[in-house]
């Protein structure tokens, strides 16, 4: 069936700030979404509040609307524009809920517009876990026994007939508040009366616990002439019990038979075929019992999700793309597979890989939440690896996660007392895959692991022979020892040469010196969705270590830049933002494009935005081998925030050519004494701060620069650990906890400047010329992390002179560090007592792009992120670019949190960040009450 | 699982000279045939123990094979018919409580080599740009020389006649000795699941040696006519074309797969060709031209039946069926008869059960007649 042509513009809603659960993946397949759509001729709208996303630039969609994601801001949108259909399926959650409220209030049919890709009577039967169970159950599929319990007795009555371990489901609530695991008969009675009192309808659904059973999810695509296909399957590591978005998850499936996969197969299409009528994305979720395979279905997302994303990164078929045409009427039998461009995109993607995706958690920014994993998401990003066998997918998977492990484990952060480790291995953490490692290592049977952990036994038998491997790898003394047989096969199993190093207690680089010289380098494959069957022209590689390179650099000059990593507190969206328009600009300069990264949520890492793209942990040694391969003319690690920036010292001290400002630059902004001396030098006021290595020297430097000072670890991202003290007591304590936490840390003691105001200024300098994008003035006072800060650009009640004041400390900096690109300078302004003019005060100064950069250049609507990129490269200077600000009044930050995800946790705000996303929201005055009603409520702390 | 290390080296080595070095596992020895490669994820008892493969050297694109061990049930003939397995990583550990034994067992029992440790999807794209060729793996003879010696007394695939070496020697019957309907199948080397998938629709099946006569068929007094999957070049099965086309005149129903359905386009004067590497694999799709319906289908045949030469006799034969990939003939029909066809697999075993359809609209023919 070809296109409906009756479809000339689509409206696509977006999902709003980042929170946990629904993070920068939408922004991925709503960019695809729109891009797809533009092929077709159509002229594309797009609504989202968040502005450091890629589908709200100019280039993604013919018109963008920066606006709350309210059914108000959709009627001033149709009003404005002939729309003849929405697509909601984008969006996640945020999206739908929205469409379905103005479908309610009839806004849809006023303006004749049509809801393409989706069926809103689906998605209700598919939320209403009640009538949704009824549906499963009558087209033949099993469900978990359960019954509805509207009071104390019934409860009683439900556990006894369903037995334990059981859950309990308060009704109405939102992420499973009052809910939870029963597993014992003795703790009944009080979480029953907890989920009854949760409940506004005092109901509760008792449903017997399929804890520990395997959990899997296949992902489909349907058109409309109801042809499915399953793009991916993906096996639960940790199984039911731990939410999948908290679980470590494979794919493809890696312990299912063929009778149990098509089995899971049927039903996936059955019930996507009964649920209501609609073309596109839809994900289900089975639970099968270990022993005997009896299958039970857990849920179905009608529309494009997380594991959408994911799936769409493991294969290399673009779901998100082909759902949007199938939207269109298109059926799947009449497009073309996206990646080998010749043969059909009706078909199931096959691996000749293994894909292991790694949740990332941020438990450190959450002081008093619970670090357990359960029913709800907690985790605030994720990486993918890929690699030729599930054991070397796993290590590269933790070697991308950013926290300091070189592998799975051997490498120096092991456990060694059998009883913490067991208990870690019962309730689940954020570390619990490398203490089952712990474990097995020290003895402990994969009986009792799986008796512990209900992981799969083929799961624990691979990380058995990691630890057998390492086991065997200890009987040699020195890097030339190892046969070059065992030292390839070391490798291909995942090992970093840091950890063959820890184990061997060598110097990495004496491993990696060997390594080289017996030739066993990184080889380079192809993800192609067909597992080699039909040539693909798609330039997507991971590392591996095989026979046959399949990446053959070309004779282009070429520029790589590095991503972010996994989204954590402090770092997310805006990187791959800053990543994506670098990439642009470096191929409009004439180089060819290459991206690393390991995030499979980003714009970045979608197979057609660079020209060529690196599937692999932001990780030096990945990072080296593919620059020894491709030979580029320089990286660039000003976009992917300050996991690239830290690899700026490798570069440098292997001859690697940094794009932008140098090394040395840069380290003299990251270094705090080099940089306090520097701004001493140009007369830039600072506070007055001193580095301490223990606790008796930090409190000498607290009484020096006079309490209340700000405590930190010299080296964090998002003001971890950071904190504001006012007596030697707590001094003591903080200066401690950074000490048992982040051992081998300076602590920093600076001077905090009580009632000051607090403004940021982000950059461009291309060494003649320094031009100032913004400056965006905090409501909230200093002392609170500026990425928690409401902001406004430009700024609203700062004097004419402190502006001056800033304008002209940021282009002393500028010049003074060479800066040739961004830089982002953080300022505190204080009212000095005696003249009661308003004195600048630097903080601190990153040479990089900013979380704020894509804010200003969307807020101006200037492609500033371009522009720094070919003032990196040199191929412009900032004169060539006209630069005209079009934005009238004022632009508000405002922060996003996600508390409700942690309950018990301290909502307090502070030195260290905390929300997870931001929202974009555009005043013509001070008087607008939006703005007044934020500052009303502004405050040094936020209670909720 | 062994350490790479402590293994015992294997090779395996192409007629083109191509060689990879890898590990043995299963039973050490040495074993040739014509490489193929399949593409499914799941599936690689039922894969392993298919007749079509008989005689093959089968590299797996999936990386872990053995994952979840070998189940006696779960096979689509008495043995394993592929000569040798080419892997990345052989599993000897499982988890699937299911499981009867470990793929380690089951290949020594099978008494059946694999290669593992090697870069299969090297090997995947040399057959896929150089073509379908034959191979030696050995684990007691790593001499290349010595091997390409052995090698070359292997035979070319083209113009084998396989299935009489892995067809019944004897008629047999399946099914309830109480259902009404009577099929007569020809095997050409059978899987146990088509078979299944017909009891399972009230028929009862006698299945007949693949040389049996026009006669020996129809003193069954079947309702319909299955010609069955199996080994080898079609164009080599004279002894039984003659048998199809006058079972086809006869007027019966008559559904064929695979090899069926080339022994059926030959008899009626369609020619058959070698592919360039083949299908193979549980995620090839077709259009059923006749529905518009597309279907995800288990295929494996390297063999083909030529579409140039069907549209010479467009009168006597629809084209049903497309691969949406090659646009090459998956399925026909016999215009004016009850004779149809496919080129993959509807019992998949493995594969997706999108085109079991095909099972009822014979049934659903072969009541109409009766």
């Amino acid at each position: 069936m070809p296109k409906d042509n009756s479809i000339r513009s689509v409206l696509i809603i977006g999902s709003g700030p980042i929170i946990i659960g629904q993070a920068c993946e939408f922004d991925y397949s709503g960019t695809q979404a729109s891009r797809s759509l533009r092929e077709e001729g159509i002229e594309v709208s797009l609504i989202n509040s968040n502005p450091a996303t890629i589908m709200t630039d100019p280039m993604t969609a013919d018109h963008i609307y920066l606006l709350p994601l309210t059914v108000d801001s959709l009627i001033k949108i149709l009003e404005e524009r002939q729309i003849d259909a929405v697509l909601a399926t984008m969006g996640g959650q945020t999206a739908l809920n929205l469409a379905i409220e103005a479908d309610k209030r009839g806004v849809w049919k006023k303006y004749n517009v049509r809801l393409i890709g989706v069926d809103i009577a689906a998605i209700d039967l598919a939320e209403n876990r009640e009538a949704f169970r009824d549906h499963v159950v009558s087209i033949g599929m099993d469900v978990a026994p359960s019954f509805i319990a509207n009071s104390f007795l019934e409860g009683m009555e439900a556990a006894q007939k369903i037995g334990f371990p059981l859950v309990i489901r308060p009704s109405y609530t939102l992420g499973g508040t009052g809910g939870g695991f029963v597993m014992k008969e003795s703790e009944f009675e009080e979480a029953l009366r907890r989920g009854l009192n949760a409940s506004p309808t005092h109901e509760v659904l008792v449903e017997k616990a399929v804890f520990g059973w395997k959990e899997f999810e296949l992902e489909l695509l349907r058109d409309v002439n109801d042809n499915v296909v399953i793009i991916c399957t993906v096996e639960n590591l940790d199984p039911m019990g731990i939410h999948t978005g908290d679980s470590i998850t494979v794919a493809p499936a890696m312990t299912l038979s063929d009778p149990a996969f098509q089995e899971m197969r049927d039903s996936a299409i059955k019930m996507m075929r009964s649920l209501g009528n609609f073309a596109g994305g839809c994900n289900v979720q089975f639970a099968q019992d270990p022993i005997t395979e009896k299958l039970i279905v857990v849920e179905i997302n009608p529309r494009v999700s997380r594991s959408s994303a994911l799936a769409s990164k493991a294969t290399g078929y673009p779901i998100a793309k082909i759902a949007a045409k199938l939207a269109l009427g298109y059926t799947l039998d009449e497009l073309k597979n996206q990646i080998t461009k010749t043969t059909s995109a009706f078909f199931e993607p096959t691996l000749d890989y293994v894909i292991v995706k790694f949740p990332r958690w941020n438990f450190e920014k959450f002081h008093g939440s619970e670090t357990t994993l359960g029913l709800q998401m907690k985790s605030v990003g994720e990486v993918m690896a890929i690699g030729r066998t599930f054991q070397e997918a796993l290590q590269k998977a933790c070697q991308s996660l950013e926290n300091n492990r070189t592998g799975l484990g051997a490498d120096m952060k092991e456990w060694i007392s059998t009883s913490d480790i067991m208990e870690r291995l019962e309730i689940a953490g954020d570390d619990r895959i490398f203490r089952l490692k712990d474990a097995l290592r020290l003895g402990v049977s994969e009986r009792s692991i799986h008796k512990l952990t209900k992981i799969d036994p083929w799961f624990i038998k691979q990380i058995k022979d990691l630890v057998k491997t390492e086991e065997q790898l200890l009987r040699y003394n020195l890097a030339e020892d190892i046969p070059a047989d065992f030292f390839r096969e070391i490798k291909q199993k995942g090992y970093s040469d840091a950890q063959i190093a820890w184990i061997l207690r060598i110097k990495e680089s004496e491993v990696t010196k060997q390594r080289y010289k017996l030739g066993i380098r990184r080889t380079y494959k192809m993800v192609d969705t067909c597992a080699a069957e039909f040539e693909a022209q798609t330039p997507y590689f991971y590392s591996t270590f095989e026979q046959e390179n399949e990446s053959i650099p070309s004779n282009k000059k070429k520029v790589i830049v590095l991503g972010s990593g996994p989204n954590r507190i402090g770092q997310g969206i805006e990187f791959d933002y800053c990543c994506v328009h670098g990439i642009m600009a470096i191929k409009e300069a004439g180089f060819e494009a290459i991206m690393i990264n390991c995030n499979p949520e980003t714009v970045s890492t979608d197979f057609d935005i660079a020209d060529k793209l690196y599937f692999e942990p932001v990780y030096w040694e990945h990072i080296r081998e593919i620059i020894e391969l491709e030979k580029p003319e320089g990286i660039i690690v000003q976009l992917g925030g300050q996991t690239a920036l830290k690899l700026a010292e490798e570069f440098h001290a292997n001859g690697i050519n940094i794009i932008g400002t140098s090394f040395s630059d840069m380290d003299l902004a990251e270094d705090r004494g080099s940089f306090s001396d520097k701004l001493k030098e140009l007369g830039i006021p600072y506070p007055k701060y001193g580095v301490a290595n223990d606790v008796d020297a930090a409190i000498r430097i607290a009484k020096e620069v006079g309490y209340p000072v700000l405590v930190r670890p010299s080296y964090v991202l998002g003001g971890q650990r950071m904190k504001i003290v006012i007596n030697d007591n707590d001094l003591e304590r903080q200066v401690l906890s950074i000490f048992k936490h982040m051992p081998d840390n300076k602590v920093l003691i600076d001077q905090f400047l009580e009632r000051a105001k607090e403004a940021e200024i982000d950059a461009i300098c291309d060494g003649d010329e320094v031009h100032i994008m913004g400056i965006m003035e905090h409501v909230e006072p200093a002392g609170i992390h500026s990425g928690d800060s409401s902001a406004l650009l430009p700024p609203y009640s700062l004097s004419q002179s402190a502006i001056d004041q800033m304008i002209e400390h940021a282009r002393k900096i500028a010049f003074a560090l060479n800066i040739k690109g961004l830089i982002n300078i953080q300022f505190a302004i204080s009212m000095d007592k005696v003249s009661k003019e308003e004195k600048v005060y630097v903080i601190e100064a990153n040479p990089r792009a900013s979380r704020t950069t894509p804010f200003i250049a969307k807020a101006y609507k200037i492609p500033y992120l371009n522009i720094a990129t070919k003032v990196m490269l040199g191929t412009h200077k900032l004169k060539d670019f006209d630069m005209i600000n079009q934005m009238n009044g004022y632009a508000i930050k405002v922060p996003v949190f996600s508390f409700e995800k942690f309950p018990h946790v301290d909502k307090r705000l502070g030195p260290e960040m905390k929300s997870t996303g931001e929202a974009i929201q555009f005043i013509d005055d001070l008087t607008d009450p939006f703005f007044r009603e934020l500052e009303r409520n502004r405050n040094m702390y936020l209670f909720e | 699982m062994l350490s790479d290390s402590a293994a015992k080296k294997a090779i395996l080595l192409l007629e083109d000279g191509t060689y990879f070095e890898g590990f043995a596992a299963g039973l050490p020895g040495t074993a040739t045939g014509e490489i193929c490669f399949n593409t499914g994820m799941t599936g690689y008892q039922e894969i392993f123990t298919d007749p079509s493969y008989f005689g093959q050297i089968l590299v797996t694109t999936h990386v872990h094979i053995g994952n979840y061990g070998a189940k006696d049930s779960e096979i689509e003939s008495s043995q394993m018919q592929i000569n040798a397995l080419i892997c990345k990583s052989f599993v000897d550990e499982y988890s699937r409580a299911l499981a009867d034994q470990s793929i380690q067992a089951f290949f020594e029992q099978q008494k059946k080599l694999c290669i593992y440790g090697v870069d299969t999807r090297a090997i995947v794209r040399h057959i896929r740009s150089k073509g379908a060729m034959n191979a030696i793996i050995s684990s007691e003879e790593l001499d290349l020389e010595v091997l390409k010696k052995k090698l070359a007394q292997v035979p070319s695939m083209e113009g084998l006649e396989l299935s009489s070496k892995v067809s019944t020697q004897e008629p047999y019957e399946v099914g309830n000795p109480d259902a009404q309907l009577r099929v007569s199948a020809l095997d050409y080397g059978i899987k146990t699941n088509i078979l299944n998938c017909l009891v399972d629709r009230g028929c009862k099946v006698k299945v007949f040696p693949a040389t049996a006569s026009y006669e020996e068929v129809m003193s069954y007094a079947p309702h319909g006519i299955f010609l069955s999957n199996g080994p080898g070049d079609p164009s080599a099965m004279t002894y039984t074309l003659e048998v199809v086309r006058k079972l086809v005149d006869d007027g019966r129903p008559l559904f064929g797969i695979c090899l069926g359905h080339q022994v059926l386009a030959l008899s009626q004067g369609i020619s058959t060709y070698k592919m360039h590497h083949g299908h193979r694999g549980i995620n090839h799709p077709v259009l059923n031209k006749v529905s518009g319906k597309a279907e995800v289908t288990s295929q494996n045949h390297g063999f083909g039946v030529s579409e140039e030469s069907i549209r010479n006799q467009e009168d006597n034969i629809q084209v049903t069926h497309i691969n949406l990939n090659d646009q090459t003939v998956e399925g026909l029909r016999i215009i004016g008869k009850p004779a149809f066809s496919v080129q993959y697999h509807p019992e998949a075993s493995p594969g997706p059960h999108d085109s079991r359809y095909l099972f009822d609209d014979f049934v659903h023919l072969m009541n109409q007649h009766n």
